[in-house]
């Protein structure tokens, strides 16, 4: 696919279809790609696109679309979703970005390798559905199924929803997922359970700010968190209140407009998994307002700020709890 | 315990001083009505008040006064707005003092100065001005050159006035940026006019006032001849710890509070150009 | 050196708790390791390295530094400072045995930080030789042996024993007090020396170069052309320099306690937008410009003021936690090349 796309990439470059690329730089080792701009092709020769490109890269746009020219950006069907959200939210230029959309099958996580059993990698190839690790301390092989992000386990989506080409085949919406059986077990627990898993998570956090920044839906220019003037602006968690409430908070401002795109618990150098909160917000909504997938289609009405005569009325809340 | 620097003594405002619309200044003393503490010229404290915050800043009296220190301060933030509420009696927290201060007891000793200041920045400068009047005998001729945006910005004009302009050693140019009713001084901005002025070469120069001021004004001195080892600044970053630790103010290998705030500027040329 | 066979070890370590609180890596059930006060049943996690640095037990994230009483004008200062008491690392890695040289530069410089200096006091360290170097390992680079680490007291661990030999009176004193302990040949750790050798010859950045840094290239590379795309994508949070070991800047707050002013420092980072801001204006407004001075810090700055020592360690949590994967190998590799 590395090839094809570089090939795309140049001859779009060539043509002046665009003047820039943003795709991702090869690292230092097999599993570390950086996202990069590249402006010509002969800085293409450090392209590199494979299992482990898993940043979303939707979010650079929002600055590169402030620059002059057309940017030819690379979009797996989740990053999509987030590119149409941002396109609602008028934070992106639809006439200064060229979408070459990507077929994917799910993006490998580093840390599900080093948990079986990988470490000292050296090299990584994958075969079909092996993924071989070369090591320090020997070859090991996994299936790479046991080693999918958590977010790709789940995938809600194998389709790019906007796109001025493809490569690949488009893929299909998974209504099936079961991305939200998680957040379904942590309703079924007390609310004391409930604290006490949110407790262990939360408290874990190291407030690097590394969910929020990467989050293509926290796209303020200058966050709540970083005013001096808001009060709030805080470095660390005072107390155990706030450790809780930063993430809340965040949750809650980016309700109806989180894709699910899972960037959040990918990032988290805690591994805190973050995006059930979000799914949480998510689930909530479609049995409420009904089915809704933020980015699914540019310009459509999230359930929050849209008004309908069959609404729920806030009574819900008393409705739902009754059981409990 | 050891004795901790960052946690503060608390300071009594005694007096108030309204110099122009936007600068004031503080008298304060400790607990016991005596000084916190001794200083150098130049060098700086934290004052704060507790929920607000804690900023660095000039203790603009001179070490000669005996009774208090003095801090012109201008509103511009959250905690200088602050501050500027304060009434007589109020108190708040301090410790210091920081920073090198000017060297007024060694390169600057038996030298004929030239101070350049604009607007807040001669709060700095007023410290090491009234020492070297206290201290006549170990330095030469002094020369001030100072400007504001207009004559209702010229921090302590009475003492500019009445002291040092009265004062034999001593020769005062003032200058504000537009012409003003009631103002028959020279109107301009200051690098021009020290330009104008064509200071004595043999002078060593120390200058504060906002950053495009400074860079201005150290281009003209250059163009007369005067070599960037004769000229002396203070500067101003934001800090917290103020002992060269928390890491806000490094520029280059150098931590402002600790190592300057006064720099020569042959040795800011070796820094990174961030200030 | 003295030796307890593997078996044993939860004896020591109960043995070490009893009269002190003990840390040391356990499974954090989470792909990592973490420190953790030891309690009956804890398993020592032989992970490479934790997720967070140590750091934390000298310098913790939040910390309280003196509380106020405001009472109309009047203002009374507390000194919320504890006397701490004494503590036990146990199986911290060389690099991070290193950090607390690099932090002990700046914090016990005069003026002495009272809060780090007390619990620096108050803490031993027993360090882990690393059996199972990973790939994202570079202390070598810095001069470091992770063989032989420092600390109060360097253990080494055999299929079958824990080997341990005291550094300093400190380190001595508690394993003389620890009567389970047998005495082992000086050279019982020989083997397992030359084992974690012949993997560190074979690490992929074990050639890498400090050369081209230190203080005296300071213009040079400050004004290099590299820093644009090297911060091109970075998000400007704050991940690398929380998990760093030797990442030492902090904020200093105040807290409305509903009772009170607590003044308190927590862990800042260069890469924030708002870590230079002044009332008058910002020195640094671009990322690079913030980018640029984290890596100018520990390459170039520190290594001026303390005789070329460098500000990194190369224990990789940068390279393992960075969100877009950039870390200070790439960037010293870039500016490098």
């Amino acid at each position: 696919m590395q090839e094809v796309m570089v090939k795309r990439a140049s001859e779009l470059l060539a043509d002046g279809t665009v003047v820039r690329v943003l795709g991702w730089k090869n690292g230092e080792f097999a599993y570390d790609p950086t996202p990069a701009v590249f402006d010509s092709a002969d800085a293409l020769s450090a392209f590199v696109y494979n299992d482990f490109c898993a940043s979303n890269l939707s979010k650079y746009l929002i600055d590169l679309c402030k620059k002059d020219g057309k940017t030819l950006v690379f979009l797996k069907p989740c990053d999509s979703y987030s590119f149409n959200q941002l396109l609602t939210e008028h934070r992106v230029d639809r006439e200064k970005v060229y979408i070459i959309g990507l077929a994917c099958d799910g993006k490998v996580d580093e840390a599900k390798l080093r948990e079986a059993g990988c470490e000292g990698i050296l090299g990584i190839t994958t075969d079909g559905d092996t993924v071989k690790v070369d090591t320090l301390y020997g070859e090991v092989s996994v299936a790479k199924a046991d080693v999918l992000g958590e977010r790709c386990v789940t995938c809600k989506s194998r389709q790019v929803v906007v796109y001025d080409e493809l490569i690949g085949e488009n893929g299909e919406v998974n209504a099936d997922c079961g991305r939200f059986d998680q957040v379904a077990a942590l309703e079924a627990m007390t609310p004391d359970e409930r604290y006490e898993f949110w407790r262990g998570e939360l408290s874990r956090c190291i407030r690097c700010n590394a969910c929020r920044n990467i989050c293509p839906a926290c796209s303020c220019v200058n966050c709540v968190f970083d005013n001096p003037k808001s009060g709030i602006s805080q470095k660390a968690a005072a107390d155990t209140f706030e450790e809780n409430m930063f993430h809340i908070i965040r949750a809650f401002h980016v309700a109806g407009r989180c894709t699910d795109c899972g960037e959040c618990s990918r990032v988290c150098p805690q591994h805190i998994p973050l995006h059930l909160l979000n799914r949480k917000f998510i689930k909530d909504m479609n049995e409420c307002y009904g089915e809704y997938q933020a980015g699914a289609e540019a310009g459509s009405r999230a359930p929050l700020v849209n008004y309908t005569l069959d609404d729920c009325e806030p009574s819900v809340v008393y409705e739902r709890e009754a059981g409990k | 315990m050891r004795e901790e620097t960052l946690i503060p003594k608390v300071g009594v405002v005694t007096d108030i001083r309204q110099d122009t619309p936007d600068v004031k200044t503080f008298r304060v003393v400790g607990l016991d009505g005596k000084k916190v503490f001794e200083h150098i010229p130049g060098q700086c404290a934290m004052l704060s008040v507790p929920g607000v915050g804690e900023g660095m800043f000039s203790i603009t009296s001179s070490p000669t006064n005996t009774e208090f220190m003095e801090f012109s301060i201008k509103k511009c933030g959250c905690l200088t707005s602050w501050l500027h509420m304060m009434e007589v009696g109020q108190q708040i927290t301090i410790r210091g003092p920081y920073g090198n201060g000017f060297p007024v007891e060694s390169a600057l000793k038996g030298k004929d100065l030239l101070f350049i200041a604009g607007g807040i920045g001669l709060a700095p400068l007023r410290s090491v001005i009234n020492y070297v009047r206290d201290k006549k005998e170990n330095y030469g001729s002094v020369h001030i050159i100072y400007g504001s945006r207009s004559a209702d910005d010229l921090v302590d004009y009475k003492e500019i006035i009445d002291e040092w302009c009265t004062d034999a050693g001593v020769k005062v140019d003032l200058t504000i940026d537009r012409p003003q009713e009631g103002w028959d001084g020279h109107v301009g901005f200051i690098p021009s006019f020290v330009e104008e002025l064509k200071p004595d070469l043999s002078r060593t120069v120390l200058i504060c006032g906002p950053p495009i001021m400074i860079k201005f004004t150290l281009d003209g001195l250059k163009k007369l001849g005067f070599q960037e080892s004769q000229v002396y600044t203070t500067m101003e970053l934001r800090m917290k710890c103020a002992i060269g630790k928390c890491g806000r103010c490094n520029i280059g290998n150098k931590y402002v509070c600790k190592d300057g705030p006064v720099f020569r500027f042959d040795q800011l040329a070796e820094l990174p150009d961030e200030y | 050196m003295k030796k307890i066979s593997l078996n044993k070890l939860d004896e020591f370590f109960a043995a070490i708790a009893a009269s002190q609180t003990l840390y040391l890596p356990v499974e954090d059930g989470r792909k990592g390791a973490k420190f953790d006060a030891w309690k009956e049943g804890a398993v020592y996690s032989t992970a490479a390295n934790t997720s967070r640095s140590a750091k934390d037990f000298f310098f913790p994230q939040v910390e309280d530094m003196a509380s106020f009483k405001v009472d109309g004008k009047e203002i009374e200062v507390y000194d919320t400072r504890k006397e701490s008491e004494d503590f036990v690392v146990f199986g911290v890695r060389a690099c991070d045995a290193k950090s607390f040289d690099i932090l002990d530069s700046v914090y016990l410089a005069d003026p002495v930080d009272s809060y780090y200096e007390t619990r620096r006091q108050h803490g031993l360290i027993m360090t882990m030789a690393c059996n199972k170097p990973t790939e994202t390992c570079f202390c070598s680079a810095f001069g470091i042996d992770a063989a032989n680490p420092a600390g109060d007291i360097s253990c080494w661990m055999t299929d079958s024993e824990l080997l341990l030999e005291a550094n300093t009176e400190k380190g001595e004193a508690l394993l003389n007090a620890l009567s389970m302990l047998e005495d082992a040949d000086a050279s019982a750790a020989d083997d397992t020396k030359a084992a974690i050798q012949s993997i560190l010859d074979k690490l992929p950045l074990k050639g890498l170069s400090t050369e081209s840094f230190g203080g005296d290239k300071l213009m040079e590379l400050f004004h290099s052309d590299k820093w644009n795309a090297l911060s091109e994508s970075c998000l400007g949070c704050g991940t690398c320099t929380f998990v760093c070991p030797t990442c030492q800047c902090y904020d200093i707050r105040d807290y409305d306690t509903g009772h009170g002013v607590m003044r308190y420092r927590c862990w800042d980072s260069c890469m924030y937008s708002d870590f230079t801001l002044c009332a008058h204006g910002n020195t640094r407004t671009t990322q690079m410009q913030r980018f640029r001075q984290r890596f100018m810090h520990k390459l170039v700055y520190y290594p001026g003021n303390n005789n070329g020592v460098f500000g990194c360690v190369g224990c990789g949590r940068c390279m393992r936690s960075c969100p877009i994967s950039m870390n200070i190998v790439k960037v010293m590799k870039t500016l490098e090349g």
